[in-house]
């Protein structure tokens, strides 16, 4: 009997060790291990052995069955291995077809711009507000200190609707309607389309985008102003980047400024885009003036503010050296995509 | 503005090296923009003596001069001039020279001669005539007077100065001038301000009030009229560094009485004109608005058409100048004149910028005016030029001044605070430290009280704020240290409308579209290509009076156009396909003519074309209402009512029984009027609606804890029966249990009968409280079938 049981081990040892596939497996475990497989066979033979035999044998058998199992274990394992391995190697691919094409959508590099924008203020408590294009003289020009016959008014080519309704030729409007509402403090930024009697070409457009701000609390002071300012410039443009105010005139603000930030180009250097002065115009700023503070109603004793407006274009254009403006218009798929 | 530097340094003795001296003007407010540098690009070219002249061996026209120019070594020159004597001083370019123009001169062979440089012009040098009256009409320039020999030219001649160009803003009026930026010089390197002293010795007979009489008809237009007069007046080239300074400044010079004009005003600011007294009928001086149909004709020989919105200085009998704008001929200086009346007025700004733009001619005197001149100036401007006539000997200046000056302006006070200055800067500037400032900038500081004096030619400072902005700029922006403010916390955040729109963009742009950017103004004939009826009320604009053409004059009431316009651009640029959209306003007056301000709608518009049809757009919009939360409140019926849609594949959306556009495919003929061949499709949503209608609060449901029994049925209907019809029949008749009516599938085709469709729909049922059974869907399915068949005339189909 042992040596039996010793000529099956060895027998299904060879064969587990030979099968190619889990049909194989399959059969052999029928074959040795199943009800009428050969090691059961020889387990019924058991009847025929002394007392003494029967637990030396009935051991035996018992580790010859647990190492069959052990075996069908092992060989279903590499087996299941190697059939894996031949799958992959079957399903092998040319990774570097092109991918399947999906139709891939852009915003407006002026959207992704004034987002970017509105939201470094918003991460510093402004609100976003928006107001009509279609404006009043009034809160265009007389409400921010630009009374009738004022040069400003020429500076600006105004279109014109009739009476006293006009195309708007800044967001500065926003300023004295966001005041006129009179609730106290406000930090408010607005951007929105405005419109000059500028024939197109590379730099100008009758239509254009700008960004307006506003601040006006008790004890805001010109250094909150530069504060401000500063932050969101590093934001736009990078933490090394350098900013300069100039005294400037709007007749709204007093005083008021014009905030140059470092050449995108050269680093401020000096380089033919920023005419060699290594600055570059950004925005136009300053403290609002008491008079306009007053005329939308707040007592300029009481409180005081700055603001600031800046063309949208040309941050958009900056930033993605585009050189034309028209193109911001012309809405050529080869040019959204690339944004 | 131009100021040479040399002309500035009289009057303040800036010692700074020019690029640090552009930075600090800037810095301190008044913006450079630039600097020129005149004779700039002459290199090389230096005095030299013509020591001999021979014939040319090969050329008739040439001769070769030899020329010393200082070094031990003579040159050989060719030239062609024909006024070159020998003992000659003459400019000469040398080897590797530069001459105006940026023109290199070099050795080289003139007929056989090798020519070791050139002889120049005064042209060559970059001048003219003008600068220089001594030059000849033609040939090369000679100097008057022998020179040392090797020296540069630019030098001998003081042809070189740097010219400093300022961006002046509208509120300094009296930075139009070499003083006012002289003054600001001084005020920002606090060095003394030295303005020319002026006196005038009135060494000619008689009195100028017996030669000449003023008369102003209207004071508003005209606050002042000095007038002076120089008799025995000798018309002659003016001294050289008059003549330089002018040519710095950019004005050509002519002769000394107009330099002297031209001079004064670049000097003081202060326009003045010249007339012969003799032209002027009884010597009376009347400044009156312009009649009706009048017309003069001014000194470049133009005859202007005149209205009575204008001003005009005039005799009893003829206007003899626009004001403000430009001389007539008529009273032009002859050579001749016995008498030159100097006028020296001021004129309403606003009204001189209208006329100069009126008569289209916008002279230097009439920029100066229209920024608003202080009536202050006039009388030192016309002293200043009697000065200038005694010192250059070009007349007699007749004793006295006839002076109008109906109203004075007189100076005025503001108080101050430094603790309020201070307060508002975010500085700590000291008392004193804002008492200079003012000083030197002339105010008269009251330093007890805290009051200024602020002198006339200063309008623009009102209030302390001006104030506050003088000291900040002398003290210097850049000093002022950043802050952030403190006080009342805000939260910045967008507005509900804001967020929805931004969603909106995204999930359009998720769907594989682009945003574009179009005009919001546009021609009245995009409603005839849109095909819109002439009644329409869409063609009720907001319209510009002044468009810069028609193109642009109609404020749109339909969003579309731009959209077409960038396909159209697309399709002829030959790109496939396209998918551009634009969150954008449409214009819609309450009535028109447009009296209060219109409705302005911010509307989505979606436009596409290439390989697609009306469901892929369709496909956009469904997926946008599920994203706002709408997707099952959104209906689509058919819409056939807009003429520039395909009125069989057009859908209105419809959400809660209210239209907030459309989906479709747009009209063929539309299309071709866009030159688009190829169909497209388009997507118009009124955004403030969507707005209204979006729900972005989501409660959770449970989910479900039974299986739901699904059954699938096949119809064959009329092909005219929509699936929205069918879809609404299964809802009404479907039960209490009935949870999704599904659509999977229309066919039309070979089995199926002329005219009818096959429909397919999956319809499921279930229950939150238990496993439904067939019995409990029963008779809701019978119900349903029986519908179906009754009210659309469906027929079951075998499966």
């Amino acid at each position: 009997m042992k040596e039996k049981l010793k000529a099956i081990q060895e027998k299904a040892m060879a064969a587990f060790q030979e099968a190619k596939e889990m049909k194989d497996i399959d059969d052999l475990k029928v074959k040795y291990l199943g009800k009428k497989g050969e090691l059961t066979a020889i387990l019924k033979e058991m009847g025929k052995l002394s007392a003494e035999e029967r637990p030396i044998i009935g051991q035996m058998a018992n580790d010859v069955r647990q190492n069959l199992e052990k075996m069908l274990d092992e060989a279903k394992v590499r087996l299941a291995a190697a059939e894996m391995a031949h799958r992959l190697e079957k399903e092998k691919i040319d990774v570097t077809m092109p991918g399947r094409a999906r139709a891939e959508g852009h915003k407006h590099p002026m959207s992704i711009v004034t987002d970017e924008i509105c939201s470094i203020f918003m991460g510093m408590g402004y609100e976003v507000a928006e107001g009509p294009e279609v404006e009043k003289d009034y809160y265009n020009f007389e409400a921010l200190n630009i009374p009738k016959n004022h040069p400003a008014r020429d500076e600006q080519d105004t279109f014109y609707i009739g009476g006293d309704i006009l195309l708007r030729t800044q967001t500065s409007p926003m300023q004295v309607r966001t005041m006129e509402k009179g609730k106290l403090p406000i930090r408010m930024v607005c951007p929105g389309a405005v419109y000059r009697s500028d024939e197109v070409d590379a730099t100008h457009s009758p239509v254009f985008h700008q960004l307006e701000g506003l601040v006006v609390d008790k004890n805001i002071t010109m250094g909150d102003l530069k504060g401000a300012l500063v932050v969101f410039a590093k934001e736009l443009f990078g933490e090394d980047t350098k900013v300069r105010f100039r005294p400037h005139h709007f007749p709204f603000t007093e005083p008021s400024a014009e905030m140059d930030v470092t050449c995108f180009a050269c680093g401020g250097e000096g380089c033919r885009v920023c005419k060699g002065e290594g600055y570059i115009e950004l925005l136009g700023c300053g403290m609002v003036h008491p008079k306009v503070l007053k005329m939308s109603g707040i007592d300029p004793d009481e409180y005081s503010g700055f603001a600031f407006g800046m063309g949208l274009e040309r941050v958009a254009m900056q930033r993605y050296g585009i050189t034309d403006l028209r193109l911001l218009f012309e809405n050529d798929m080869k040019f959204l995509k690339q944004f | 503005m131009d100021v040479p530097m040399s002309w500035l340094k009289e009057y303040a003795a800036v010692t700074a090296p020019l690029k640090d001296f552009m930075e600090d003007m800037t810095m301190s407010g008044s913006k450079v923009e630039g600097a020129t540098s005149m004779a700039g690009e002459l290199k090389n070219i230096v005095t030299g003596h013509i020591k001999a002249i021979e014939k040319h061996p090969h050329a008739d026209k040439l001769v070769v001069c030899t020329i010393d120019v200082g070094t031990g070594k003579d040159l050989t020159i060719v030239t062609g001039a024909p006024n070159v004597r020998v003992g000659d001083y003459v400019p000469v370019a040398l080897d590797n020279s530069v001459i105006a123009g940026g023109k290199e001169i070099h050795t080289g062979d003139l007929r056989g001669i090798a020519s070791e440089g050139m002889l120049c012009s005064i042209e060559e040098l970059g001048f003219d005539r003008h600068d220089f009256p001594e030059a000849p009409e033609y040939g090369i320039y000679i100097f008057p007077e022998p020179v040392e020999l090797g020296k540069d030219v630019a030098d001998v001649l003081d042809l070189k100065d740097d010219v400093v160009e300022y961006e002046i803003t509208s509120n300094r009026p009296d930075c139009f001038s070499i003083l006012g930026i002289a003054r600001e010089a001084a005020a920002t390197y606090k060095i003394p301000y030295c303005p020319p002293e002026i006196t005038v010795k009135e060494e000619g007979e008689g009195k100028t009030a017996d030669l000449i009489s003023v008369e102003i008809k209207n004071p508003t237009l005209c606050p002042r009229y000095v007038a002076r007069a120089i008799k025995n007046v000798k018309i002659a080239p003016s001294p050289r560094w008059m003549r330089k300074r002018l040519r710095a400044a950019g004005v050509r010079p002519i002769n000394n009485i107009v330099d002297i004009t031209n001079y004064v005003m670049l000097e003081m600011g202060q326009p003045m004109h010249a007339f012969d007294v003799d032209t002027i009928k009884d010597r009376h001086i009347i400044v009156r608005n312009a009649n009706e149909g009048e017309k003069i004709t001014t000194l470049d020989g133009v005859e202007r058409q005149l209205d009575p919105s204008m001003l005009v200085i005039s005799d009893p009998e003829k206007a003899v100048a626009i004001a403000g704008v430009m001389g007539g001929e008529n009273s032009k200086i002859s050579e001749n004149a016995e008498a030159v009346l100097f006028e020296s007025a001021v004129f309403d700004g606003p009204n001189i910028r209208i006329t100069a733009k009126k008569v289209g001619l916008r002279t230097d005197a009439s920029s100066k005016f229209e920024k608003g001149l202080d009536p202050n100036l006039a009388m030192d401007a016309v002293n200043r030029a009697a000065q200038l006539v005694e010192m250059l000997g070009c007349g007699e200046v007749v004793p006295g001044v006839v002076d109008c000056y109906p109203n004075k302006r007189e100076t005025w006070e503001l108080s101050y605070s430094p603790e309020w200055i201070n307060k508002f800067l975010g500085t700590d500037i000291s008392e004193e430290e804002m008492q200079q400032i003012f000083e030197r900038i002339e105010l008269k500081v009251d330093p007890v009280n805290h009051k200024v004096t602020v002198p006339t030619f200063r309008p623009d400072l009102e209030a302390q704020a001006d104030l506050a902005e003088e000291v900040a700029r002398f003290y210097g922006y850049d000093k002022i240290e950043p802050t952030l403010a403190s006080g009342t916390p805000t939260v910045g955040k967008k507005t509900y409308a804001q967020n929805i729109t931004t969603l909106v963009k995204e999930t359009i742009v998720a769907e594989g579209l682009c945003e574009g950017m179009t005009y919001s103004f546009e021609s009245p004939k995009v409603f005839d290509k849109l095909l819109i009826p002439a009644d329409s009320k869409l063609r009720q604009t907001v319209t510009i009076s002044n468009p810069l053409g028609e193109d642009f004059s109609v404020m749109r009431t339909v969003s579309i156009n731009g959209i077409l316009n960038s396909l159209s651009t697309n399709y002829n640029r030959r790109n496939e396909s396209a998918g551009i959209f634009e969150v954008a306003r449409v214009y819609l007056p309450k009535a028109v003519p447009v009296t209060e301000l219109p409705d302005e709608i911010p509307t989505l518009t979606v436009g596409m074309y290439g390989k697609m049809d009306f469901y892929d757009i369709k496909g956009v919009v469904e997926h946008l209402m599920v994203v706002l939360g709408i997707g099952d409140r959104a209906e689509y019926t058919v819409e056939t009512e807009l003429p520039w849609m395909h009125p069989g594949r057009t859908a209105a959306v419809v959400i809660d029984g209210v239209n907030v556009g459309y989906v479709g495919e747009l009209h063929p003929t539309v299309a071709k009027n866009y030159n688009i061949g190829t169909k497209v499709y388009l997507a118009v949503l009124n955004m403030e609606e969507l707005i209204k209608a979006s729900n972005m609060v989501n409660v959770y449901k449970p989910l479900p804890k039974y299986p739901a029994i699904t059954r699938d049925i096949a119809m064959l209907v009329k092909e005219d029966v929509t699936v929205k019809q069918i879809a609404d029949e299964i809802r009404k008749n479907g039960g209490e249990y009935l949870e999704e009516v599904k659509l999977f599938d229309v066919y039309q085709g070979e089995q199926i009968e002329k005219g009818y469709k096959s429909v397919a729909y999956s319809i499921s049922f279930r229950s939150a409280e238990r496993t439904l059974a067939d019995a409990d869907v029963a008779d809701s399915m019978q119900a349903i079938l029986d519908g179906l068949a009754k009210e659309l005339g469906a027929q079951l189909r075998d499966k």
